[in-house]
């Protein structure tokens, strides 16, 4: 008796790990194919005359990225002095304060920057992403696109994608300069360095792999969150409630993918 | 249970759906519907709310995908042409959904406007003076440039015609278009439907549950029951029918079911009760 009932609660276990396992395969490939499909629309899109709308990517382009850059400068450069506070900390134990430069670079450019940036842009845009589809999803906007003739995917989605793969990065740039340059100011109020060495010494720690290693990762976070933002508002049933949730949904998923492909990509690739 | 026939005199169909089964989910909510529109007629689908009025229209439209039947459209089976063929096909389609369905981030005049930027050369200028032009016909003029969420809502649905009709459709499909409306903003907007017909030869199909404005504009009148049609014909056909059944329904006459028990308890009891 008690037998039979623990093989059962057992095989509801693995019951249970084999749909979530199958659910989030699933919930990978409709990723994909969403990506696929945005990149056929991409490149076929304007045989078949129906072409992507540069002005509809400069205008996400603009949403996703310009008006970020404040709330970029303002994260990333907090990023940076927080490093240099805890970078001289913990180096004054062996009396290296001066080696503080090597940390605020390395994790500034390969990590935080591209972390940070990451998050805020899914914050602002994955959840904006998936409430303004959700939206048009539930008024029958969607439907009415497609009844026209004009492809969703195309006409919302590809703008949206393109805008996150290039405005990613940017503004991961962006941020990474502002945060060395944060970290700069602290570390010379600090310890008596002046602006001029800390970029000297920075540009020679750095090198183009640190840089493309921040910025390569960001471009996989663009994609990620525009893909989730996206998937996420063309699932919505019912009404303003089903939006509220799919919002929130981005963006935990947005925060989990992005932790979690930072931690693959540096494992791939520092291996 | 009578189907659409076919006489030698009837005129071309422009749409002509047979045994269409459609499910959501695990839920049958079409049962095999048959039926015929006529080229320059206003078929209007009527039936108590959940009869599957809705659902019908999208599978008209071809949003969804059938369980089983076939659709055939200006002479193609939907489901059967190829992307580009379809293509072509819904540019000649015109929408007014329920809730009028217009882009809240474009203006009236871009909404409108949204069809000829897509699927014409036409330049801007060009474009505008059309957009004015069907905004006339609905009685708009003059708030191109106001935003949907500006509107009322008999405007809102007044916009959505505008839109619909701006590529000069072959078909043009309505969802409830009085529903939500004053009497005279919707009697107002079946003129408009019925002047569509005979100035522009459009085919209309009109989905309602409201009586008085489905006998003012049908030509003929499918009526929807559980997704099953009930009858297909005109509205004098409709309106001396002897089935006991469509004369409540046509007054609203509440149903005394009679209900198998077994059936009834298991209703109760939240059991699955199957197809
Ligand atoms: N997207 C959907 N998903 C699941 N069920 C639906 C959906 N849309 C409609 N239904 C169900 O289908 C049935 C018919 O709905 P509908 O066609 O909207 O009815 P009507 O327009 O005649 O009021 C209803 O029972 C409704 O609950
Ligand atoms: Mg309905």
């Amino acid at each position: 008796m008690n037998n039979a009932s623990q093989q059962n609660a057992v095989s509801r276990l693995f019951e249970r790990i084999g749909k979530i396992f199958f659910g989030a395969l699933e919930e990978i490939g409709r990723h994909g194919v969403m990506l696929g499909e945005s990149l056929y629309w991409l490149f076929v899109g304007p045989r078949l005359k129906q072409p992507v709308r540069v002005a509809s990517i400069f205008d996400e382009m603009m949403e996703i990225g310009v008006r970020a850059v404040p709330i970029v400068a303002v994260m990333t450069g907090t990023i940076g002095i927080m490093l240099a506070i805890q970078g001289i900390h913990t180096l004054k134990i062996f009396g290296a304060e001066s080696r503080v430069v090597i940390g605020i670079s390395f994790s500034m450019v390969r990590e935080f920057g591209p972390l940070i940036t990451g998050i805020l842009v899914a914050g602002r845009s994955g959840s904006a992403l998936a409430a303004r589809l959700g939206t048009m999803k539930i008024s029958q906007e969607i439907d009415a696109l497609e009844v026209m003739g004009i492809n969703p995917v195309r006409y919302l989605v590809v703008p949206a994608l393109l805008a996150c793969i290039l405005m990613v990065p940017a503004l991961t740039f962006f941020g990474d300069i502002v945060g060395l340059f944060a970290g700069g100011l602290f570390v010379g109020l600090m310890l008596d360095i002046s602006m001029a060495a800390y970029i000297d010494q920075t540009i020679e720690i750095l090198s183009v792999d640190d840089l493309m290693h921040g910025l390569g990762k960001s471009l996989i976070f663009g994609v990620l969150i525009a893909l989730i933002g996206v998937l996420n508002g063309f699932m919505v049933k019912g009404g303003a409630e089903g939006v509220g949730k799919a919002t929130t949904r981005a963006v935990v998923q947005c925060i989990s993918a992005l932790v979690v492909t930072d931690m693959l990509f540096a494992f791939i690739v520092t291996l | 249970m009578e189907t659409a026939q076919k006489n030698e005199d009837q005129p071309e169909a422009v749409i002509e759906v047979r045994d269409l089964v459609t499910h959501y989910g695990t839920r049958k909510i079409l049962n095999g519907v048959s039926l015929d529109i006529h080229q320059g007629e206003i078929m209007v689908i009527m039936g108590g709310s959940g009869s599957g009025k809705s659902t019908l229209l999208r599978y008209l439209m071809a949003l969804e995908k059938q369980t089983s039947g076939t659709i055939s459209i200006l002479g193609k089976d939907i489901s059967k042409i190829s992307k580009q063929e379809f293509f072509e096909l819904r540019k000649r389609f015109g929408v007014a959904f329920q809730g009028g369905a217009l882009f809240s981030s474009l203006t009236v005049g871009e909404n409108i406007m949204l069809p000829l930027y897509e699927h014409t050369k036409l330049d801007r200028k060009t474009m505008e003076i059309m957009a004015r032009m069907k905004l006339e016909v609905v009685n708009l003029a003059g708030f191109e440039d106001l935003m949907p969420s500006e509107l009322s809502g008999g405007m809102i649905k007044r916009a959505a015609v505008a839109r619909a009709i701006v590529m000069d459709p072959r078909i043009l499909f309505f969802d409830e278009p009085s529903a939500g409306l004053d009497p005279v903003v919707s009697s107002a907007l079946d003129d408009l439907i019925l002047t569509l017909r005979d100035a522009m030869g459009m085919t209309i199909v009109v989905v309602t549950h409201e009586l008085d404005s489905a006998f003012k504009i049908a030509d003929r009148i499918t009526m929807l029951d559980r997704g099953d049609i009930l009858f297909i014909g005109s509205v004098e056909e409709i309106r001396s029918h002897p089935s006991e059944r469509i004369q409540n329904l046509l007054n609203r006459r509440a149903e005394d079911e009679t209900v198998d028990p077994d059936e009834y308890l298991r209703r109760l009891t939240g059991e699955d009760t199957g197809g």
